[in-house]
């Protein structure tokens, strides 16, 4: 029954998506979500779209995992559409409905936003279905060093991360046990007024922090007892390396910016 | 010619000024390459040796010398690779996020590269037999796999000294015995001195010596057979006594004279069986 | 309580990728105050069995039987509380699950889950306090002040306050030293005999199950393995064996003895001193007594 646990959302693969250092990716992703806004006509889109599209089909991640990740946003990206739809007052009018005017303006912003939306939330997706948590944190790490020269604690961080990571599944197999516990004497967690609801937590809640303060304890002293003194002087096993397959990708991805850049619409 | 490797002088140490001592006066001493096993009830203080041979706690009376260094706050991290730990509980000593990145935790703590990283991982996952399982995450390994990787880890910063404390209290029968084979073939292999912290006398069978704990102070220390044979005294003090050693005894009550206290099934059977072929 | 299983299957996350079949068409019957045994390695069904017991789970098929209840997937009981009153489990590290402020309050959480007056509550307590060997001057207490020994016992007492008919015990000695072990197995087939108990113990010890169990079943991968009363049962080493189960101590030194003398004693449940008094006849012969 653990074996089906997967933290996050991440769906193992070996594709090249896979593959790329998890700092390319998130640099790639940055600079993604801020040309988003620079598209403005149909070819600047298309370049977009179809980069995006790309990196799914290479991620070779299965297009129903992907859409379950855009299930709660669907709502935002509809509405969004709408939205524009009533507000904006700007071109012909197309189409009457009732006491509605319809402009081919409001209809273009709003495909244009709700695409911008839907390829923000495609390309984020992306990378935490062809990333693990935990080089994600590695990513994180390595990308925040530069904020150790003002005492910001980036490898406590990380490891605070990466230990909580660790622990996700140790603590649900415990919520579990313990919630069974407390049924067995009586506790209904599922039906009653909100009010007796609200209390059958507490004999959850207690014996959980009893037990994560006691794992907390004697994780430290296990820590302690196998040399860790904090981070300075540490080596890694953990490498990011950049390689020929993320230059690659930088280059096509610079080419995306290029082409979006030479066929929007200035001025 | 073997040297001491940890000795303990009157030691003596309690949580805090109104609490009970925990260890009284206690002195003892282990050599390089023995196998010293540690039992009592719960509570009888056995844990907390462990915890003072490697700088978790400090004693407020006595003293306490790992290879020739005085524990103090200054040397506790050196002779912290010296010692190497494995706990009772599987779970919150696992440190990394796969077994790799947990058997080199404590390197990464001592800054070793990351080449020698790879070679000692691998090294040490094929001593204790968990070479398949390099990337595989803790909630998907069993207690006893958990603990093998626990071994490693410790292992890998090649101390010369092992401890269990009670490394198989919380595992299943087949997980203990996993352990325990593990562990007897890592001191024929490695030169180790080993300490196990148990109390199943069946665990200490293997060891060279045993040093039984009750209340705080060493009840007794001697070889495996000898104190198997203080079957009453052992009882009163909270310890069980191997089936083997009752079996013994009723056989003695049964006018059969065994030659000496058997330590296993064989060594019982081989007895009885040259008594048989005199008569 | 008589407990029956019908051919029960039970599947974590069924219709799902990760589908796992915990149990597979078992079915069997446990008497109305008998103690049995279930033992099986880690990952034989154990814990899914248990669960089974107090309508934690529901079988996805087959039908579960509890006393008067029935236990289905057509036919599920909308409210629990009575079964459970009824069926009493005793989890592996029961500690764990403490968290009033005090003894006291911890022990009457369950009796009064199940509505239970405070004065009923107050007489039951008093008498588990006892049974579970604590002293009375430890209810004012907090639990979590408690030794793991004593915090164990006060989880057993709770848990005995509310009077079950059926008590079931997932490997209640886990983690406590030889004495600690011995005094809570003692204390729960002390209770057993003298309430008319139906005892359920999930076990990995053969020594344990050897000793108190009037019935054995081993489980395998989540179907019934082995079944019986225990002297026949715990003799079948090569069966044991191959679900890496080992027969208990004194069983396999009568094999081994049998190995080496090529005369066999059989096991009949006989005390040690019997079986010495057995290999004394055999090793020395007659002829001296």
């Amino acid at each position: 029954m653990n074996n089906s646990l997967i933290i996050g959302q991440y769906v193992p693969g070996d594709s090249l998506v896979h593959r790329l250092d998890p700092r390319t990716k998130i640099t790639i992703i940055f600079f993604y979500v801020f040309i988003v806004f620079f598209a403005n006509n149909l070819p600047s889109y298309g370049i977009l779209i179809l980069f995006a599209l790309s990196s799914m089909l290479t991620s070779r991640v299965p297009i129903r995992f992907i859409m379950k990740g855009l299930t709660p946003v669907w709502f935002l990206i509809i509405f969004t559409f709408i939205l524009h739809l009533f507000v904006t007052k700007e071109g012909n009018v197309i189409f009457n409905f009732w006491i509605f005017e319809f402009y081919s303006g409001g209809v273009i912003q709003g495909i244009a936003i709700s695409t911008r939306f839907f390829l923000l939330i495609l390309v984020t997706s992306l990378l935490t279905l062809t990333t693990t948590p935990i080089e994600i944190t590695d990513a994180i790490e390595d990308m925040l060093r530069p904020l150790n020269k003002i005492k910001f604690p980036v490898h406590e961080l990380a490891l605070m991360m990466s230990i909580s990571l660790r622990f996700i599944p140790t603590l649900m197999q415990e919520t579990e046990k313990i919630s069974r516990a407390q049924a067995s004497r009586g506790v209904d967690f599922r039906t009653g007024p909100v009010k007796e609801r609200i209390k059958a937590v507490v004999p959850l809640l207690v014996p959980l922090f009893v037990s994560a303060f006691k794992r907390a304890e004697e994780l430290a002293m296990a820590m302690e007892a196998r040399g860790y003194q904090g981070g300075e002087g540490r080596s890694k096993l953990r490498e990011l390396k950049i390689e020929k397959i993320d230059i690659f990708v930088y280059f096509i991805f610079v080419l995306v910016i290029m082409i979006l850049f030479a066929t929007r619409t200035y001025g | 010619m073997s040297n001491k490797l940890i000795e303990f002088k009157n030691v003596s140490f309690r949580y805090g000024e109104d609490e009970p001592w925990v260890l009284k006066n206690v002195s003892f001493a282990i050599e390089d390459d023995e196998w010293v096993a540690i039992i009592g009830h719960n509570g009888s203080g056995k844990s907390t040796i462990a915890k003072l041979i490697n700088g978790l706690l400090f004693p407020q009376q006595g003293e306490i010398i790992i290879a020739g260094k005085k524990v103090t706050e200054d040397t506790v991290w050196d002779i912290r690779k010296e010692v190497g730990m494995v706990f009772q509980n599987p779970d919150n000593q696992f440190v990394g996020a796969t077994v790799q990145d947990d058997v080199a935790f404590g390197m990464e703590n001592r800054g070793v590269s990351r080449e020698v990283m790879i070679e000692r991982i691998n090294q040490t996952l094929k001593a204790v037999g968990m070479q398949d399982y390099r990337l595989t995450e803790p909630h998907r390994l069993s207690g006893g796999q958990k603990q093998r990787v626990a071994i490693a880890s410790v292992l890998a910063i090649s101390p010369s000294v092992l401890i269990l404390d009670e490394a198989t209290a919380m595992l299943d029968p087949s997980g203990r015995k996993e352990i325990m084979q593990t562990v007897s073939q890592l001191q024929d292999k490695q030169g180790l001195s080993l300490i196990t912290i148990t109390h199943d006398l069946q665990e200490v069978v293997q060891a060279d010596r045993v040093i039984v704990m009750n209340n705080g102070e060493i009840w007794d220390e001697a070889v495996p057979r000898a104190i198997f044979s203080k079957k009453g005294e052992l009882r009163k003090i909270g310890l069980d006594v191997p089936f083997v050693a009752i079996l013994a005894d009723a056989l003695k009550e049964a006018g059969i004279m065994i030659s000496q206290e058997p330590l296993n099934h064989e060594e019982l059977l081989e007895d009885l069986w040259t008594l048989h072929s005199k008569t | 309580m008589d407990i029956t299983f019908e051919n029960v299957t039970y599947i974590y996350q069924h219709n799902t990728p990760f589908e796992h079949k915990a149990l597979e068409n078992l079915s069997f019957h446990i008497e109305s105050g008998s103690f049995v045994a279930v033992v099986g390695h880690t990952g034989s069904g154990k814990s899914t069995l248990i669960s089974h017991l107090n309508g934690l789970s529901i079988p996805t098929k087959g039908k579960v039987r509890i006393g008067d209840y029935s236990l289905s997937k057509e036919h599920k009981p909308g409210d629990m509380k009575e079964l459970r009153s009824r069926v009493g489990v005793v989890f592996q590290y029961p500690e764990h699950q403490l968290f009033e402020e005090t003894v006291e309050k911890d022990i009457a959480f369950g009796p009064e889950n199940f509505g239970v007056s405070e004065r009923e509550i107050k007489k039951r307590i008093q008498e588990v306090i006892p049974a579970v060997g604590l002293p009375e001057s430890m209810l004012e207490r907090s639990p979590f002040d408690l030794s793991g020994g004593q915090m164990r016992r006060v989880a057993i007492a709770g848990v005995l306050a509310v009077k079950p008919d059926v008590l079931v015990l997932d490997e209640p000695t886990a983690g406590l030293d030889p004495r600690g072990q011995k005094e809570i197995m003692d204390m729960f087939y002390r209770l057993h005999k003298e309430q008319g108990l139906t005892t359920i113990l999930v076990t990995h010890s053969m020594e344990d199950a050897l000793k108190y169990a009037d019935h054995v079943m081993i489980l395998n991968k989540g179907t019934k393995y082995l079944e019986g009363k225990p002297e026949d049962v715990f003799i079948q080493k090569e069966a044991l064996n191959q679900v890496q189960l080992d027969v208990p101590e004194i069983v396999q030194f009568l094999i081994s003895f049998e190995q080496k003398f090529k005369t066999a004693i059989p096991y009949q449940k006989q005390s040690v001193e019997e079986i010495a008094r057995q290999v004394q006849r055999v090793v020395i012969g007659d002829e001296l007594l």
